[in-house]
């Protein structure tokens, strides 16, 4: 028994950082009806300027997240001014394909910069553990769950409390209205997009002193990423929240259940269900 | 009528003498080019006449792959017939997915992401089937015997490819002048529209998704018989999936010389990089890659087939 509630307990722990990075794509697809094909590998990036700045400058992940974020929200800045800004009209399967090249790009500029070999943000305190009753639970988990609920409440009171947070709204509920109220509609996409690539970059910092990872770690992140949003309704930033904590439960429940290498299979059959039963998600009002 | 045949007649001698004169590597690269071509002439079907985007043709692939290798291997079956039994059972499982996603009414993205989520699926349930080898791979013993279609030397390779292409193409040729082809495009365009006219939309796409299964997974027979293994990770990734999907998109989804003129354009942007930057740091000419699909989309945003043909009737209508 203690054991699945170990496993339920982790696997929350860990969807604290899913749902970060799935409420990033799950607000640019709001704004933009683009899907990030590339968001796995923002990931990374953020993950590897982490690595960064703990490997020279010996800054904690937990304190660098802040500067991965606003990196990360240039990078993406940058990409949708430069790129994705082109591509809002083309057909669903150019999008796909310019957001695939992206992702190419940047997997592989991670690869020239720090080779193919795992890496890791070693913190002093990775392996410090408290005891509640039969249960275990890490420091380093508790610490990057809590940094992801005060990021993504942060995120919340941006989009409720102030006016360009307002206007990303407005944007995402009813572009055309949005325009005729006299929105700066150029302004807020290269926003969302920012913002959104800033939720991954912080989540990846946040997951460093979690797990190992390596360039190509982003595809599953992505997958996981798309997996979340269409499980909590896509453009849905409550929904791809509460995905976000239920797809971690469901994958850790499920390496206790099945075998560790199987976990993701469960997060896939949850989809598929989600897809065919409830196709605008746990949260979607609408389609 | 005389020029074209003999034209006609001058591409098919130059297309069959060309693997005698060619170097190894090109050999390679010729049967890589028409292999992948084939692979986009099956996506066309369902991802460019009927525009369903599938992001799961990995599994159909990897099911011709697997189906025609086992029966081999355990039945002694041999793979001309075995490839037709992966390629009914991909078409089955292709009705089995069509049914679920198309009769609860997913369209675009949510399709795109129930076919990658079913490849998935199966890439993770094959990683843990012992018949399938697991994480190592199956490996197939190398018997140079024309009834295993298993040949000795690149030549026979190069003509299996070709034949496969030639059939893909004339299937879509085919479709596209029937009926059916026309209900198809009617569906990419504005499905609603299709259905309020009368168009059998669920029927069609159920179709249409059978036949690009089934060549599909011919293609994956092949692949089995020329790399001679089979590792999950790598047949039923995404990125297979990537690979299988990008050749007609960059040539132009929805015509018979897009996937053709695709597959070309990147095996030899895939080429340049690789002879060029591959000596550089590891990860560069993939990079180089990347930007040169961004250009593609940026530049050419409708694939490469139709806008030369844009571009050509503008020249000629100038002239006229």
């Amino acid at each position: 028994m203690s054991l699945y509630v170990q496993a339920i307990i982790n696997g929350l722990l860990i969807g604290g950082v899913y749902s970060l990075m799935a409420v990033g794509l799950s607000l640019i697809f709001g704004v933009m009806r683009v899907i990030n094909f590339a968001h796995g590998d923002m990931m990374v990036w953020g993950m590897y300027l982490s690595l960064w700045l703990f490997i020279t400058l010996g800054v904690d992940p937990y304190l660098s997240v802040f500067f991965t974020g606003a990196a990360v929200f240039i990078l993406g800045a940058a990409i949708q001014r430069g790129l994705v800004n082109r591509i809002l009209t083309a057909p669903h399967e150019m999008q796909i394909l310019l957001m695939m090249g992206v992702g190419l790009v940047l997997e592989n500029l991670s690869l020239m910069t720090w080779g193919p070999d795992p890496r890791r943000v070693n913190v002093s305190y990775a392996l410090t553990t408290f005891w509640m009753g039969p249960i275990v639970v890490d420091l380093p988990r508790i610490v990057t769950f809590a940094l992801a609920l005060v990021l993504a409440l942060c995120l919340y009171l941006f989009l409720s409390r102030t006016d360009l947070g307002r206007m990303i709204r407005a944007a995402s509920d009813n572009q055309t209205g949005a325009l005729l109220v006299g929105t700066d509609i150029r302004k807020v996409f290269t926003l969302a997009f920012g913002v959104g690539a800033a939720c991954v970059g912080a989540a990846g910092s946040l997951m460093t002193p979690l797990l190992p990872f390596t360039p190509s770690s982003g595809l599953l992140f992505t997958v996981t990423s798309f997996n979340i949003v269409i499980i909590g309704g896509m453009g849905n930033l409550l929904g791809a929240f509460v995905g976000g904590l239920l797809v971690g439960v469901s994958e850790s429940l499920g390496a206790v259940v099945l075998v560790p290498s199987l976990k993701e299979i469960v997060g896939f059959v949850l989809l598929v269900l989600i897809l065919l039963f409830r196709p605008q998600g746990l949260m979607g009002g609408r389609r | 009528m005389i020029l074209r045949l003999v034209l006609g007649l001058a591409a098919g001698a130059g297309l069959v003498l060309l693997p005698f004169v060619a170097s190894s590597v090109w050999q390679n690269l010729l049967i890589t080019t028409f292999y992948f071509a084939y692979l986009g002439q099956a996506w066309n079907v369902l991802g460019g006449y009927a525009g369903q985007l599938s992001l799961g043709h990995a599994a159909f692939f990897s099911i011709g792959a697997y189906t025609s290798v086992v029966l081999h291997t355990h039945l002694g079956l041999s793979p001309w017939f075995g490839m037709l039994a992966g390629a009914v059972l991909a078409a089955l499982v292709s009705q089995g997915i069509g049914f679920l996603g198309f009769r609860f009414g997913l369209r675009g993205f949510y399709f795109v992401l129930l076919t990658l989520a079913v490849a998935e699926i199966l890439r993770l349930v094959a990683l843990h089937l012992p018949i399938l080898g697991g994480y190592t791979g199956l490996f197939i013993n190398f018997t140079p015997n024309p009834w295993q279609f298993q040949f000795k030397g690149k030549i026979p390779y190069y003509f299996v490819a070709l034949s496969f292409l030639g059939l893909a193409s004339g299937v879509v040729w085919l479709i596209e002048r029937s009926k059916f082809g026309v209900y198809l495009v009617a569906i990419r365009e504005d499905e609603d529209a299709a259905e309020a006219l009368g168009v059998d939309t669920f029927r069609y796409k159920m179709l249409a998704y059978a036949v690009s299964a089934a060549l599909t997974a011919l293609g994956g027979t092949f692949y089995a018989y020329y790399q001679f293994y089979l590792q999950p990770n790598t047949v039923l990734s995404m990125h297979h999936s990537v690979d299988i999907m990008i050749r007609p998109i960059v040539g132009g989804s929805g015509t018979i010389l897009g996937p053709i003129l695709g597959s070309f354009l990147l095996e030899l942007m895939g080429e340049f990089s690789r002879t060029y930057f591959a000596a550089g740091a590891a990860g560069l000419y993939v990079v180089i890659y990347g930007l040169l699909l961004i250009v593609v989309v940026l530049f050419l945003p409708r694939g490469v087939y139709p806008t030369l043909l844009g571009w050509f009737r503008r020249a000629l209508g100038r002239h006229a």
